[in-house]
């Protein structure tokens, strides 16, 4: 006899007992509940960047390299790439994430070096199979201004959310409108300035909903260097590394619970312990 | 097409070019003075090849890299136009890469560059960096504001010089406009010469029968 599934549209009074969550809440979310002794082990997460240098010292290794483009309107995955990263920057955020959760997976999806044109839709492509892949984390400091993306993204991000995949976007900090950040279903992210990496605050005047350390952050660079880095897409992998600390102790929670939790431990919220 | 022809009447036609060129080189000397900075450099996307164009600098680096070419898309330039996202490397602990990758694209090395993107409504225009801010300021979100908020003029601006251009491509040579330019060019001259009055009267009577 298979399983009865779970309610999904509605909710008869009988079946209440069949929703019951894993996961016991305790009165009050503390950071050591949340995260305390975890280490990110077992948590999928996805760069979506320029690429992560392998082995870099701050980042160590990365479990996946893939590169994302196209060709017409064909859409090339090239499983083993090996272009290293094209920036830096990838490999800045990887490094961040590992600083915080140093055993989490990392997967490098590159959607940066065919050139400008073209570079919204391979974002798009690229978040399509990364959504696809089911990573827990897909951290993007990348967005586009082009208003016929908007909606398809929109949909990704949605969907990322109802499969368990929570994106981490950077914010954008000019006065004007960028995707997928926006979204409610995803984590925006702009920059404090403490250097407390740990140190994060609700915003309640969204659509930033969270800020995270931004400035002057050291980074892993190109070549196995090191930079003083300062930029919302800094800001974006601190709450991607801690989002993976806390999936790694607690596997069950979905995007809105996580986010639930990031709120329950912000600085400005409670005693932020 | 009444994009370019009011483009073209905007641009007064003549002359577009120099006082694009001016323009962009006001902006750097701007960025480079808001910022107290050693240098500052736009970069304009070409977007029918697909790079990105060194257009214009201000303090240390070199004129002659005026015109050069770099890929859309790679690079801290390249980051910033893709990503959109604003970048700021205040020191440079240890990185040759970087370092290269900057001189080829400023004319010397930067301790820190500032790379932002001159976005215009949808459109991703170019990155301007101002290299080498004071090392014993420490950088504030403030500043970063700062930094959006000048860019945002710049693209504005830029917009507008780009669309002059388009107008004066499609007034120039054999361009099927070409023939206001021509018609412009003459009105000036009456105009200078004091007899516009039936040139003029000449123009009216052909809206009338347009």
């Amino acid at each position: 006899m298979t399983e009865e599934p779970l309610p999904a549209w509605s909710l008869p009074a009988d079946a209440v007992e069949r929703i019951a969550l894993p996961e016991a809440w305790p009165g009050r979310i503390t950071r050591e509940w949340a995260w305390g002794g975890a280490t990110g082990a077992g948590v999928r997460v996805c760069v979506l960047d320029s690429g992560v240098e392998t082995d870099h010292p701050q980042v160590g290794e990365v479990q996946q390299s893939i590169a994302i483009s196209l060709d017409g309107e064909t859409v090339i995955v090239e499983d083993e790439d090996t272009a290293g990263d094209l920036c830096g920057h990838g490999t800045a955020c990887a490094g961040v994430i590992r600083s915080l959760a140093p055993d989490c997976e990392v997967a490098s999806v590159r959607v940066l070096g065919a050139g400008f044109t073209g570079s919204g839709a391979i974002l798009l492509e690229g978040l399509r199979w990364a959504v696809a892949q089911g990573y827990d984390v897909i951290n993007m400091s990348l967005s586009t201004t082009k208003q016929k993306f908007a909606s398809l993204l929109h949909e990704l991000a949605d969907t990322a959310y109802f499969r368990r995949t929570m994106v981490v976007a950077s914010a954008h900090n000019m006065p004007v409108d960028s995707y997928p950040w926006r979204f409610s279903s995803v984590i925006s992210v702009g920059s404090h300035e403490l250097s407390d990496p740990f140190a994060y605050y609700y915003n309640p005047t969204p659509p930033v909903e969270f800020f995270a350390r931004g400035v002057d952050v050291e980074v892993a660079w190109l070549g196995g260097g090191r930079l003083v880095c300062t930029g919302n897409s800094f800001a974006t992998p601190h709450i991607a590394g801690i989002a993976a600390l806390v999936l790694s102790k607690h596997r069950e929670l979905t995007p809105f619970q996580l986010k639930s939790v990031l709120y329950l431990t912000a600085s400005n919220v409670g005693d932020g312990s | 097409m009444s994009d370019e022809l009011r483009g073209a009447v905007a641009a007064g036609v003549l002359g577009a070019e120099e006082n694009y060129r001016t323009l962009l080189r006001s902006i750097v000397e701007v960025a480079r003075a808001i910022f107290n900075a050693k240098a500052s450099s736009v970069f304009l996307l070409d977007e029918a090849a697909d790079e990105l164009v060194f257009e214009a600098v201000a303090g240390e680096g070199s004129e002659s890299l005026v015109g050069r070419r770099f890929p859309s898309s790679t690079g801290i330039a390249g980051f910033v136009l893709v990503s959109r996202q604003p970048l700021v490397i205040e020191d440079v602990l240890e990185d040759p890469r970087f370092s290269r990758e900057t001189a080829e694209s400023t004319g010397f090395v930067p301790k820190g560059l500032m790379a932002v993107p001159l976005l215009h409504e949808e459109r991703a225009l170019g990155v301007l960096e101002v290299l080498d801010r004071p090392s014993d300021a420490r950088f504030t979100l403030a500043e970063m504001e700062l930094l959006g908020l000048f860019a945002s003029q710049a693209a504005i601006a830029l917009d507008l010089l780009q669309r002059a251009r388009r107008a004066q491509a499609a007034l120039a040579g054999d361009g099927e406009l070409a023939v206001l330019a021509r018609l412009a060019a003459a009105l000036e001259g009456r105009r200078e010469e004091g007899s516009e009055d039936s040139a003029f009267g000449l123009l009216a009577e052909l809206e009338k029968l347009l």
